[in-house]
C-alpha cells in the first residue's frame, strides 16, 4: 500500500514504515511559539522535574501577538521570553519583527520534509512548504522542548484537488473559503490536507501560505502542498537549497477526496459568526462596514498589501469606515514601502499598525464598536474574535476588503469603484452628514 | 495560571455562573466538535480546573483533544442525545460503555488507543513521561 506524504514524513522521522493511525513518538526538526502562548508553555516546564531544555535551539521565539506591549503585564510576559531565548540559545523575533507564520517561512526556517509543531493553531501555514506542521498546546510544547520528541497519532489524508485558471478579482482567500464552505468546519478534523490540481502551479508562494494556513479552520491537522519549481525558487531566495520535496505514492489511501474546479468561482465571503458560513459576494454585497483589516498570518503579505494598494491608489476611503493596516512582517513593510503601497494605503485614509497580530484576536490596535459589522482578511470570525462579541466580522480577500473600504459596503472587487466623494480634507461631521452605518 | 481560579469561566459565553454549579466528579456532556478553536490550552485547563472528572461528547475538535489528553482530561466520545441534564452517569472505560443510570441505557463508545489510554491514566504526559512505562519508551527512540 502506498503512502501519503504525512505517512512518509513520519515514516523518514522515526525510521521505520508507518500508517494512518499508528501512534508513535517523533523527533521534531522545529518548534515555534509566541508571546500568546510561551508564558504557559514556560508554566509546564515547571511541572517536568528537573527540566532542561535541551532542545532549545530547535525553539524559535516570536513576539507577535501583543506588539508594540499594550501593559505593564505584556512587558513581563516579553522580558520573560527575551531573558529564555537568551539564556537557552533559541532563535529569538522580537516585537516589530512581524506574525510568527509569516517569520518562520519568511526567515529560511522551513524545508521540505521537515515535521513541525507550533503553539498556535494556525501552524498549519508552513505545509505549503512541503513540510507537516501542526498547531500543539503548551504542555506539547514542553514536552518537546525538554524531551526533544513528541507523541502523534499518524493522520489519515484527504485529498483536495484544485483546478482551473484562477479568474480575475478572485485570489486565494477566495479559494481557500470556496473549499472551508464544502469541506465544513470540523470536516478535516484531525486529518491531513493534502492539495493536487493544476491551480496550485498558478499560485504564488504568498497564495499559497494563505491556503495552508485556512486548512486550520477546516480543523485539518496539517495542509500540506508539493515541493514544485516555484518553491524551490522561493525557498532558493532564503538560502535553502537542501531540497528533496516529498512526494505521495500514487497508491496512497486518502479517507475523502474533493474535486474543484474554480476557472468560474466568484469571490467569496465568510459571514458571521462562522468560518465556513460561506457566501458568494453575489449573496452578501451592500452589507454596511464600518471597519476594515489588512493584515495577518492569512494575508498581510506584499502580494496581499500590492492588490489592496493598487485598488485605494489616488482614492479616498468612505468616512464611515476605518482601516486598520497591518503588514505581516518588517520585511514585508520595508518592501510595501519601497513600491508606494503604504504611501497609497495611507494617503488613501488606512491607519498604520506595527507589524503583528494585534487587531485580528481583540489584543490591541483596532477593536470594533458595539454593532458594527469589520471586513477582515483574517482567518477568524468567531463571536468576540477581535475583542468585542457586539460586532460581526465578515472574512474575505484584500481585495475585497479594499473595495469594500472604497463604498462602505461589501463590495464586489472585480466591480469598479469611485473614491468616495465625501470624505474631503477638512470637512466637519455633524448629525445631518454622517454616513450610515 | 491557577486552573482552580480559572473554573469560574467555564462555558460563561453560553451560560454565566455554569463554572460555579460545577461539583468535583461531574461529567460534562456536549454535542459536536466540542473544544472547536485555538491550539491554547487553556480551553482543556479551565475544564480540569472545574473539577470535571470527563466530558463526553459527540465529536472533539483535534487541538482540544490533544489538549486534554496531554492533562489527564478523560474524553469519551460517543452520542450524547441519550443524556441529559442531571443525569447519573457511569463509565466503564474498558468495555467502552457509558451507563445512564437515570435513564437505564447503555451508550457504547470506541475506547482510547492505547498509548492515549496511558497518557490519561497517568494524569497527563508529563506524569506519563516521568513513570516507569514513559521512561522505558524513551530510549527506544
Amino acid at each position: 500500500m502506498g503512502q501519503t506524504i504525512s505517512e512518509k514524513i513520519f515514516s523518514s522521522h522515526i525510521k521505520r514504515e508507518v500508517t494512518a493511525g499508528d501512534l508513535l513518538f517523533s523527533p521534531l526538526d522545529l518548534m515555534m511559539s509566541n508571546d500568546a502562548s510561551f508564558p504557559l508553555v514556560l508554566e509546564a516546564l515547571q511541572k517536568i522535574r528537573g527540566y532542561t531544555p535541551k532542545e532549545a535551539r530547535k525553539l524559535v521565539l516570536i513576539l507577535d501577538h501583543y506588539c508594540p506591549s499594550p501593559s505593564q503585564e505584556v512587558s513581563r510576559i516579553h522580558e520573560d521570553i527575551k531573558t529564555f531565548a537568551h539564556q537557552f540559545g533559541c532563535t529569538l523575533y522580537a516585537e516589530g519583527e512581524g506574525v510568527c507564520h509569516q517569520l518562520i517561512p519568511e526567515k529560511g526556517h522551513i524545508r521540505p520534509g521537515h515535521l513541525v509543531i507550533g503553539s498556535d493553531s494556525h501552524t498549519t501555514t508552513y505545509g505549503a512548504l512541503n513540510a507537516f506542521a501542526t498547531g500543539v498546546g503548551s504542555t506539547d510544547m514542553a514536552v518537546a522542548i525538554h524531551y526533544g520528541l513528541l507523541w502523534f497519532k499518524v493522520p489519515s489524508s484527504i485529498r483536495i484537488e484544485i483546478n482551473g485558471n484562477i479568474p480575475k478579482g478572485v485570489y486565494a482567500k477566495d479559494i481557500s473559503l470556496h473549499f472551508i464552505a464544502k469541506v465544513t468546519s470540523r470536516g478535516a478534523n484531525g486529518l491531513a490536507v493534502e492539495f493536487s490540481g493544476d491551480t496550485l502551479g498558478k499560485l504564488s508562494m504568498e497564495g499559497r501560505l494563505t491556503i495552508c494556513n485556512m486548512v486550520m479552520e477546516t480543523g485539518g491537522k496539517a495542509g500540506i502542498m508539493p515541493a514544485d519549481e516555484v518553491c524551490r525558487a522561493w525557498l532558493k531566495g532564503k538560502g535553502v537549497t537542501d531540497v528533496l520535496p516529498v512526494t505521495p505514492d500514487r497508491d496512497a489511501s486518502y479517507d475523502r477526496e474533493y474535486s474543484f474546479d474554480i476557472s468560474s468561482l466568484e469571490p467569496q465571503v465568510a459571514a458571521p459568526h462562522q468560518v465556513d458560513n460561506v457566501h458568494p459576494i453575489s449573496e452578501v454585497k451592500g452589507k454596511k462596514i464600518a471597519m476594515a483589516f489588512l493584515g495577518t498570518c492569512t494575508n498581510g503579505r506584499l502580494e496581499d498589501l500590492a492588490v489592496a494598494a493598487q485598488i485605494l491608489k489616488g482614492k479616498r476611503i468612505h468616512p464611515g469606515v476605518v482601516l486598520v493596516i497591518a503588514p505581516a512582517s518588517r520585511d514585508v513593510m520595508l518592501e510595501a514601502c519601497n513600491r508606494g503601497y503604504i504611501q497609497a494605503l495611507v494617503e488613501s485614509g488606512g491607519m498604520l499598525n506595527a507589524p503583528g497580530c494585534g487587531p485580528c484576536v481583540g489584543a490591541l490596535g483596532g477593536v470594533p464598536a458595539d454593532g458594527v459589522n469589520v471586513i477582515s482578511t483574517a482567518n477568524r470570525n468567531f463571536i468576540g474574535r477581535m475583542g468585542n462579541v457586539k460586532a460581526g466580522i465578515y472574512l474575505a480577500s484584500p481585495a475585497t476588503v479594499a473595495a469594500s473600504c472604497l463604498t462602505g459596503e461589501i463590495t464586489d472587487p472585480r466591480t469598479r469603484t469611485t473614491s468616495s466623494p465625501r470624505r474631503e480634507k477638512g470637512i466637519r461631521w455633524t448629525r445631518k452628514n454622517w454616513p450610515a452605518s | 495560571m491557577d486552573p482552580k481560579k480559572l473554573a469560574r469561566f467555564l462555558m460563561e459565553d453560553i451560560r454565566p455562573g455554569f463554572g460555579g454549579t460545577v461539583c468535583p466528579g461531574d461529567f460534562l456532556v456536549a454535542g459536536e466538535n466540542f473544544g472547536c478553536g485555538s491550539a491554547m490550552e487553556i480551553a482543556p485547563m479551565v475544564v480540569v480546573g472545574a473539577g470535571i472528572q470527563a466530558v463526553l461528547a459527540k465529536s472533539f475538535a483535534r487541538t482540544f483533544f490533544r489538549n486534554a489528553v496531554n492533562l489527564g482530561l478523560l474524553l469519551v466520545a460517543c452520542d450524547t442525545e441519550q443524556i441529559t441534564g442531571g443525569d447519573e452517569l457511569a463509565l466503564d472505560l474498558e468495555q467502552g460503555l457509558v451507563r445512564n443510570l437515570t435513564r437505564r441505557v447503555e451508550i457504547p463508545f470506541q475506547p482510547l488507543p492505547d498509548l492515549m489510554k496511558k497518557i490519561v491514566q497517568a494524569g497527563g504526559v508529563i506524569p506519563f513521561l516521568e513513570s516507569d512505562e514513559g521512561r522505558a519508551l524513551l530510549p527506544l527512540l
